[in-house]
């Protein structure tokens, strides 16, 4: 059995343990028909997942849309179980030495509008991605820079050429966000089309939407799976309150909200709904971080940094506030129990890791006076969302007050605290996060590395050796050989340059209507929403 | 009376020009914009070039100036532009919600007024008795309790009431339909936040009910009609009431114009897709076009309603003549 099999059972019998008492699913027998209520907590710019970056696009366009690969619906916590969904039997091995994958494509695929799909639609599909014409947005054509050309010499063959052979290629390809589009309907409509219009595979076709208020859909009777959908339709409701969308389910006006809600919630409606309610937890590929500003003298010290990283009590945190927040694994750069991530016993080889809380908090004391910062006094920059940012951040200054610095909070709204991060940097420390949709650890750790985009700790071209390694860790095939890089750069970049520190991983938590059926949680809250399989035990 | 009206209404251009010019330049004062919102929330890895992509795409990369006359000519044209966020005409988005947050305003000011005017006429008449203590209480706690929170103890006194008597919770529908298509969908939408929102509108059209009533109730006009031998029932309703009324019209019209685009909290709280709920999505998505526009609107809906309630005036106390 390999790691990765490995790490799937393990996983899949704690999610059942930790649906508590609905205990792990019965093979039920599908009903067919029913509305399906769920609710989004917020509304996307547009219909376009090649564009947007959003859960709230994701959940209500996501069942229009098919992807060449998916997710396994029936095993979604597993970060390695991918199946076909637009091509046929299993996944395609690589062959030219990992650097050729050929995938054979389903017949009689159909779009909403009647069309045949064809490899020449993926074909377009992964070009308008991975190689956009310019001026025509595509966010996440980075996750495929190993990829050299995609093309279709039939109409039942797609070939991907990578430069490199690469572990992060088969999670990129099952991104939930690669939505499959008509060749005809790019050509024809241009690239901007699907931001307002839909015209997929998916197991269901649009039928209304109204700005603020909800999108709505109803089955595709030719969707390319067999007896499915079992749904007659579904409504995505928008609600931007969590009380609201808490009492919605409550008081059945939605059945679930896939993205998740905090302890007290779930805690509430098993209260009032008892086993009407269940509960889905996972651990979420979303880690929650604090950024020292690099670019300010008073973080420019590593041993300063160390010194923050020493304070932090994560073991206790984890146990604490978890109960509180939308947080609980204690964990390193890689998504916690994946085969790449560290074990604890590695973990607490790190700085700040340590289960001796007062040997730890010692040694950041003599750190913060050989480094001349004895009872340092910083600001740390927070964002204005309660979950988990607001509630971390408020522990973590206690944190660290516990060996004498002085910190003060600066709290922001989302737009604004972005500002500062990003544009005008004005910050000593701030909370930050990293949060991916399919577990491709390979690809979420880049976030860690200097002259990352989304690294905001402003060190770009000062650590040429964690570039280095990660750059090793991209270009390298072998899963033992990757795992042995991952600890090296996680103990450069968390433990001895201390450029970022870890404070706890997310965790999501789904009480639903215990009507729903055959919705399982994922890691995240981007994936497993094709809805398909989805059925109203009613 | 004509004349007066078309002078007004000339009037009103230099406010609608300076709303126009303070709206436009606060909106680019704050720091942050609509493509870093849209991207960067997400925390995904997001380069700057996508980021100036979307802001050449939005027009955000073209002169001040030119902003400012796209936006005060589209006045002239009839189009108010597209929302930055959704990239679908503003007057659309506007159009749809505008029945919802109408309704809602219409609603809670009919509340609103059922409430304050018996209760602010009894109050007055009954001056310094239990029963105007009482009042008062009921109008003082209308201002004292925030409408969000009476909101959501409404919503959850209705889910545990209907919990406890028919075995399942109830709660109202937290999705629109209009009055014409389903009206008891749709009352049983709304009634909530009229009720809500027009109980802290009674309060402060209560006490100024009370307050007109009591200073009116000393004139002497009001000291003759009960000397002619009036019964007390005409000295209140034709004698002294309506010209009481003046302020409370105008409190009232106030708070008409306020409902129309100032119900942000109590839209959160009752999910109601209206102009408030547009007005905050706009303000934190950094959408100009969308925020601009829809202070404008609350702008005109002031400026008219200000018109109306002097016009208003003539109609109460005939003495009023305008010219």
């Amino acid at each position: 059995m390999s790691k990765y099999a490995r790490f799937a059972l393990a996983l899949a019998v704690g999610t059942g343990l930790a649906m508590g008492a609905s205990g792990p699913a019965k093979a039920e027998t599908p009903k067919k028909g029913g509305i399906l209520n769920f609710i989004v907590a917020a509304e996307s710019p547009s219909y376009d997942g090649h564009k947007e970056s959003t859960f709230a696009m994701v959940h209500p366009t996501r069942p229009f849309y098919s992807l060449l690969i998916r997710v396994n619906p029936e095993n979604p916590s597993s970060p390695t179980d991918f199946i076909c969904d637009l091509c046929v039997g299993d996944l395609p091995k690589p062959t030219d030495g990992g650097k050729t994958y050929t995938f054979k494509i389903k017949k009689g695929v159909k779009f909403h509008d009647g069309q045949t799909l064809t490899a020449k639609d993926l074909e377009a599909t992964y070009n308008k991605i991975i190689f956009p014409p310019e001026g025509v947005s595509s966010v996440r054509k980075s996750f495929f820079k190993m990829v050299e050309s995609v093309s279709a010499p039939d109409d039942e063959t797609l070939v991907f050429k990578l430069k490199f052979a690469s572990g992060a290629f088969i999670p990129a390809v099952a991104t939930p966000f690669n939505y499959t589009y008509s060749a005809k309907d790019l050509k024809e409509h241009g690239y901007d089309w699907h931001e307002k219009n839909v015209n997929g595979t998916g197991a269901f076709k649009f039928k209304e939407a109204v700005a603020g208020s909800h999108v709505e859909a109803v089955r595709f009777d030719d969707f390319h799976m067999a007896g499915k959908p079992y749904l007659d339709g579904y409504k995505a409701l928008i609600s931007r309150k969590m009380a609201i969308r808490v009492q919605a389910i409550r008081g059945d006006r939605a059945a679930i909200e896939f993205r998740g809600f905090p302890p007290k919630q779930r805690d509430d409606l098993v209260k009032a709904l008892g086993k009407e309610i269940t509960v889905q937890e996972s651990d979420w590929n979303c880690v929650l971080l604090y950024t020292p500003n690099q670019g300010r003298p008073i973080m420019q010290d590593p041993r300063v940094r160390q010194a923050l990283t020493l304070a932090v009590d994560r073991w206790g945190g984890s146990q604490h506030l978890s109960r509180i927040a939308i947080v609980k694994t204690v964990g390193g750069i890689a998504f916690p129990n994946h085969p790449l991530a560290a074990t604890k016993a590695e973990l607490v080889r790190l700085n700040g890791y340590g289960t001796d809380l007062k040997a730890s908090r010692e040694k950041a004391k003599k750190l913060l006076a050989e480094a001349g910062k004895a009872g340092l006094k910083f600001e740390l920059l927070n964002r204005g969302t309660d979950q988990p940012y607001k509630i971390v951040g408020t522990w973590l200054i206690g944190q660290w007050r516990q060996v004498g610095m002085e910190v003060t909070q600066r709290v922001e709204p989302t737009k604004s605290f972005y500002n500062s991060l990003r544009k005008t940097k004005e910050f000593d420390v701030s909370m930050d996060f990293n949060c991916q949709s399919v577990v491709n650890p390979i690809v979420d750790v880049s976030k860690y590395v200097g002259s990352a985009g989304n690294n905001y700790a402003n060190f770009a071209g000062k650590d040429q050796e964690l570039e280095d390694i990660y750059n090793q860790l991209v270009q390298e095939g072998d899963e033992a050989k990757q795992r042995e890089i991952m600890r090296v750069m996680e103990k450069r970049a968390l433990s001895d340059m201390a450029h970022e520190g870890i404070t706890l991983w997310w965790y999501k938590i789904n009480p639903h209507r215990s009507y729903v059926k055959g919705w399982k949680i994922a890691p995240s809250h981007y994936l497993n929403q094709s809805l398909d399989q989805v059925w109203l035990d009613k | 009376m004509g004349k007066y009206i078309f002078k007004r209404v000339l009037l009103m251009i230099p406010t609608l020009l300076g709303a126009a010019i303070l709206v436009f330049l606060l909106l680019r004062m704050a720091p942050g914009d609509i493509c870093a919102v849209r991207y960067l929330g997400t925390g995904m890895a997001i380069s700057e070039d996508q980021i100036q992509l979307c802001r050449e795409q939005l027009g955000l990369d073209k002169p001040q100036l030119l902003q400012f006359f796209d936006f005060v000519w589209g006045y002239f044209i009839f189009d108010l532009g597209t929302s930055m966020w959704t990239g679908q005409p503003v007057a659309h988005e506007i159009g749809i919600r505008f029945e919802l947050s109408l309704q809602v305003a219409v609603m809670a000011t009919i509340v609103a007024t059922v409430i304050a005017i018996p209760l602010g006429i009894i109050s007055a008449v009954r001056q310094n008795t239990i029963t105007d203590y009482v009042v008062r209480g009921f109008a003082i706690a209308g201002i004292a309790i925030p409408s969000f929170w009476l909101g959501l103890m409404i919503i959850l006194g209705l889910l545990v009431v209907t919990q406890a008597w028919f075995g399942e919770p109830w709660m109202p529908p937290i999705q629109f339909k209009s009055i014409w298509e389903d009206p008891a969908h749709n009352l049983a939408q709304l009634i909530w936040p009229a009720v809500a929102t027009g109980y802290r509108y009674s309060a402060v059209a209560t006490r100024m009910t009370r307050s007109a009533m009591l200073e009116v109730l000393r004139e002497d006009y009001v000291r003759t009609a009960r000397a002619k031998g009036m019964t007390e029932k005409i000295v209140i309703n034709r004698h002294a009431l309506k010209n009481a009324l003046l302020p409370v019209v105008t409190i009232l019209a106030l708070e008409f114009a306020f409902l129309m685009g100032g119900l942000v909290v109590t839209e959160q709280v009752f999910n109601l897709n209206g102009l408030g709920n547009l007005m905050v999505d706009g303000v934190e998505r950094q959408d100009f076009t969308m925020t601009q526009n829809l202070v404008m609107l609350v702008v005109i809906v002031f400026v008219f309603t200000n018109l109306l309630t002097d016009l208003c005036y003539a109609w109460l106390d005939p003495r009023i003549r305008y010219s």
